[in-house]
């Protein structure tokens, strides 16, 4: 696991198989909870604040997703 | 405010936490300690105890006002209203308004906002507002989602006509059509409670509640809150004609330190100035989270001298509305523990 996402939502929920989801929200991966707890970790990672208006589960279903809401919100990837 | 308090590392073995999740949600929430009322304590019992010490204290006369609004999603019963309750416990004079509207957590604003419009009545010259809910009753223990934050509380507050007083600038905004964010489906007219509707079920998030329970939509609600709050204190403040910087401090509801915390920054606001330290304290005391927020972070500085303050209030409804006003030196301002 080298991708330093998948390691960042390792530690969200380490029973969870991203690798196999086409949506880490709606095949339950991922609950509101989860994205607030993913939100402050990528906040503290990447030394970004997300928009408040981001927190949307559209912005947390795939990697991809999630690392445009990381680009858009300033994150160096 | 009810004496029990719970803390989150006991909730915690109700949600099959890992202990390393639960830390982490605790410092990102805000979640450790909260006050849940015993079992079979209303608003009424809480409302009564605090008006009999206002009235022992002489800080606050029995037959001094002239309506009592009680805003709570938590009556005692659908009939009488709980204000009507109060009254007749406390053999208050019939010559009074006694008024209950449903509110939840914007039950502060819509509540003043409600005084305000009574005080301008010549026969209505001061007007006790009680806000809170013992809401505690209706949410699951093993709703993650919820019980951990949930607090009970109410205020009380005596509001009264001044000649001398500054303007008090306001705004109150509601969208029913999104009024199934925050609900209590069953236990109503429309789905009266059954022994079916008591059964829990797993909501597909792994919390178990039932349709007589709080059922929230969190991340609408905080997608409706980051939406919406921010340029409604905007236009007030434009309204008012008030500089940003003039806002000593700002009093909103809280929901949980995440959600103050994103507003906060989208508002560019310094957090110094936007107290988040109910909910670790006392959970998400509802309508009467601004009044606590009050009392725990300020009172010592309204029993002397003026603050210009924003209060801003959201909730079920969906409801939203915001304040500004240039708030004491109060009469009495002070928690008490019954």
């Amino acid at each position: 696991m080298h991708d330093p996402l998948l390691q960042i939502l390792a530690r969200i929920r380490s029973d969870a198989d991203y690798r196999n989801s086409s949506n880490f929200v709606e095949d339950g991966l991922l609950d509101s909870f989860d994205m607030v707890m993913l939100t402050s970790e990528l906040e503290k990672t990447y030394s970004i604040t997300i928009d408040g208006l981001d927190f949307v589960p559209e912005n947390f279903a795939t990697l991809d997703d999630i690392r445009k809401l990381l680009a858009k919100n300033g994150a160096s990837l | 405010m009810p004496a029990r308090e719970l803390r989150f590392v006991d909730d915690m073995a109700a949600f099959g936490f890992s202990p390393e999740r639960s830390r982490r949600l605790q410092e990102v929430m805000g979640y450790d300690k909260h006050r849940i009322v015993e079992p079979g304590v209303c608003v009424s019992d809480l409302a009564i105890e605090g008006l009999q010490l206002l009235f022992h204290q002489q800080l606050l006369q029995p037959d001094e006002f002239d309506a009592m609004l009680v805003l709570t999603q938590s009556p005692d019963h659908f009939i009488p209203p709980t204000s009507n309750i109060i009254q007749g416990q406390l053999n208050l004079k019939s010559d009074m308004l006694c008024l209950d509207l449903n509110q939840g957590c914007a039950a502060w604003l819509v509540g003043l906002i409600q005084a305000c419009l009574l005080l301008e009545q010549p026969a209505i010259n001061k007007v006790v507002l009680i806000t809170g809910d013992v809401i505690s009753r209706k949410v699951s223990p093993r709703d993650r989602n919820s019980f951990p934050l949930i607090g009970d509380a109410i205020g009380i507050a005596l509001v009264e006509k001044s000649p001398d007083a500054s303007p008090i600038h306001a705004n109150l905004r509601m969208d029913g059509s999104r009024a199934s964010a925050l609900m209590i489906p069953a236990g109503g007219f429309r789905m009266p409670s059954t022994p079916e509707t008591a059964i829990e079920h797993d909501a597909g998030d792994s919390n178990l509640r039932s349709l007589d329970q709080l059922q929230m939509d969190g991340t609408a609600v905080f997608n409706f809150v980051q939406r919406e709050v921010p340029p409604m204190i905007e236009d007030l403040l434009r309204f008012a004609n008030t500089p940003e910087h003039a806002i000593d401090y700002y009093l909103f509801h809280q929901p949980n330190r995440f959600m103050l915390e994103k507003l906060a920054a989208k508002m560019k606001v310094n957090p110094a100035r936007m107290p988040a330290n109910v909910v670790e304290n006392f959970g998400n005391s509802s309508g009467a989270s601004i009044p606590v927020n009050i009392t725990m972070n300020l009172a010592q500085q309204l029993l002397t001298q003026p603050l210009h303050v924003c209060f801003a209030g959201f909730g079920s409804g969906l409801t939203w509305s915001s304040m500004l006003l240039s708030l004491g030196p109060l009469r009495f301002c002070s928690m008490q523990t019954v």
